[in-house]
């Protein structure tokens, strides 16, 4: 095991998989001499030349659909979105064609593409490039959505999606490149995508997260650990398929749930979580299902009133605290 | 050309318009659902363009797909069986009339939204360019898919990447409703794209040698390394935008006119003229097509509807 990076993590993935099979390539903005704008593939022009690693025009529209249309007819892309934001541009490409083209043509031919995207607030980019709009994603059948919580399950993912024949979307949260982890040093392994996984055991409640809201959860955890409170974290990883199995099984040990997200309350991952607890586990249910999200606000750039709208340790130690 | 040739475009003219009457009369009588947009008076486009492709090129087009899906060599018994929702159809039953297939022909599909496929074709080419084939692909759209992003971003990045897509502009002069002059600032589709490096040419699309000859030419071009084409048909749809159109936006002599061109009549006249088959021939092909037409639509209405567990099956490869 080694404590690496989750920037290494995904690198070290793309590059394995890169290495493991010729018809993964990579495409996007500045993906190639710049070396990635998060530099998540630095020194690949290089490695695997500008065939491999093509950087593309800043024309979200078509790196969507070219990506799209590659895998089709048999490439596995990785097309990068510098951001997540840039990725509204691209929706058609992603919900209309790749999520869809496996459906309405009755199976008849498939679209192994993989979005890669960096996402969320909390770095002082305003109101248009901190967006958290996962469940904007995973609300079209047809679509995988994985989202990464650690280094670990991000290259386990990452491997995952590059090899499934389905259409993913990998969202990166951009504030966890530099959260460290243990990785499995030279030993080959995949995380399964649509498998949810509780990442720390406890018996007084059930939070529910993923991604940057894993590693708030976490910190969450530890806090009330010391004022006596053991919460269970369960991190869904990836938001559809939502795998509820975990998160149930968890609920019917604490009976009390709060669920956290970096995304806005409304229409939200936690509506979705809560909604499908009162329906699979309403007999269990001790409390209100508590959630914690974003503020309804479009993100400030004052660093002072950005972090404000945002999911942070306090507001979910307090929201466990109203009902265990 | 040869006669065998004449008479098979001819055939499969015929044939276009009249699985297209067939369809509007079943769309009529209920049969038919959703949208309907026919092709009749652009056959020469799909059928001369697609017979001048090789084995290995790639087609792909937007909603307004069955002569394209015809063209292509599918039996139009699973064309009619998609157009009714039956299992049979190409697409199963679950893409209809705007999402015909048929892969084994590397027709690639038909897509509804406008332009959204000219990315999918540049990465279709791409994975050809990829893999060193010299394999290109022929991606129809009409005149209204040149005003949207899509186009600009994806003949753009076919340029700068060398793509080997031909793009084929099917200039029907409206966009639904809207005249070209009402929606596009300049009056020529060859002029946008040689804002992307490439020379477009301007083509009577009514006339199905000049297509075909057009089409040949610029796949020799991909071919020999001269980057991606662009070719401008000018044709014309003689029925609405989809049934239901209420056609408020041209006069009836504005489509009498372009009906003297009609493609199948210039190339009848041609084969009559140049002695190349008798009326006797012609008639028999048209009434074999009849009959071919007629088989189709009762496989079509004999064939059974999709079992309803194919309504989650197809969602994703891996389940």
């Amino acid at each position: 095991m080694a404590r690496i990076t989750m920037r290494q993590a995904i690198t070290d993935a793309l590059r394995e998989e890169m290495q493991r099979d010729e018809t993964v390539f990579i495409m996007g903005e500045e993906v190639g001499i710049w070396g990635g704008t998060y530099a998540v593939t630095r020194g690949f022009y290089d490695e695997f030349g500008e065939k491999r690693v093509r950087d593309t025009p800043i024309s979200e529209m078509v790196i969507g659909g070219a990506a799209t249309g590659a895998a089709m007819n048999g490439l596995r892309p990785v097309a990068e979105f510098m951001t997540i934001n840039f990725a509204f541009l691209a929706l058609d490409a992603i919900v209309n064609h790749a999520a869809k083209v496996h459906y309405m043509f009755g199976g008849a031919i498939k679209a192994p593409v993989v979005f890669r995207a960096p996402g969320g607030g909390g770095r002082q980019l305003g109101a248009t490039h901190s967006h958290t709009p996962d469940v904007i994603f995973a609300h079209f059948p047809g679509l995988k959505v994985v989202s990464p919580g650690t280094p670990y399950d991000a290259k386990g993912l990452l491997k995952s999606a590059i090899r499934s024949d389905d259409p993913i979307l990998f969202i990166e949260h951009a504030t966890l490149y530099q959260v460290r982890g243990e990785v499995p040093e030279g030993e080959e392994y995949t995380v399964p995508i649509g498998v949810s996984d509780v990442k720390r055991e406890g018996s007084d409640v059930t939070i529910v997260a993923y991604a940057q809201g894993l590693q708030v959860a976490l910190e969450a955890a530890d806090q009330l650990a010391k004022e006596g409170v053991e919460a269970e974290i369960v991190d869904l990883r990836t938001l559809r398929p939502l795998d509820m199995e975990p998160v149930l099984e968890s609920f019917k040990k604490t009976f009390k749930a709060v669920v956290v997200e970096e995304g806005y309350r409304s229409f939200g991952i936690g509506a979705e979580i809560a909604a499908r607890i009162q329906e699979e586990g309403f007999d269990y249910l001790d409390a209100p299902i508590k959630r914690v999200a974003q503020l309804e606000t479009p993100l400030p750039y004052s660093r002072e009133l950005e972090q404000m709208a945002l999911i942070n340790k306090e507001r979910v130690v307090e929201a466990v605290k109203e009902i265990v | 050309m040869d006669k065998s040739t004449l008479l098979d475009w001819y055939r499969q003219m015929v044939l276009i318009r009249r699985f297209e009457q067939r369809s509007a009369e079943l769309y009529q009588q209920g049969k038919i659902g959703g949208f309907l947009h026919l092709y009749i008076g652009q056959e020469a486009v799909a059928v001369g363009t697609i017979s001048a492709r090789k084995d290995g090129d790639h087609v792909i087009t937007a909603y307004r797909d069955h002569g394209h899906a015809l063209a292509v060599g599918s039996d139009p018994k699973n064309v009619m069986a998609e157009m009714l929702g039956k299992v049979t159809g190409v697409s199963k039953g679950k893409g209809g009339s705007m999402h015909l297939i048929n892969v084994e022909q590397r027709f690639w599909g038909g897509y509804a939204v406008v332009g959204g496929h000219l990315p999918l074709a540049a990465g279709i080419a791409l994975a050809e360019q990829y893999k060193e084939t010299d394999n290109a692909v022929l991606c129809f759209f009409g005149d209204g898919s040149t005003n949207i992003g899509y186009f600009h971003e994806s003949l753009n990045l076919a340029s700068v990447w060398n793509l080997p897509v031909l793009w084929i502009a099917e200039n029907n002069q409206y966009g639904m409703g809207t005249s070209v002059s009402r929606a596009s600032a300049v009056p020529e589709m060859v002029d946008k794209a040689s804002a992307y490096g490439m020379e477009g040419k301007s083509v009577d699309g009514m006339n199905v040698i000049d297509v075909f000859e057009a089409t040949r030419s610029a796949l020799g071009a991909i071919r020999s390394g001269e980057g991606p084409q662009f070719l401008e048909m000018i044709t014309y749809r003689y029925e609405g935008h989809s049934m239901g159109d209420p056609l408020r936006y041209r006069t009836k002599d504005e489509v009498e006119k372009w009906r003297d061109d009609d493609p199948i009549g210039i190339l009848e006249r041609h084969i009559l003229h140049e002695d190349i088959a008798g009326k006797e021939e012609l008639e028999a092909i048209d009434q074999s097509v009849e009959e071919q037409i007629e088989e189709a639509v009762q496989y079509a209405e004999e064939s059974p509807l999709p079992a309803p567990d194919a309504l989650f099956s197809n969602i994703y490869v891996e389940a």
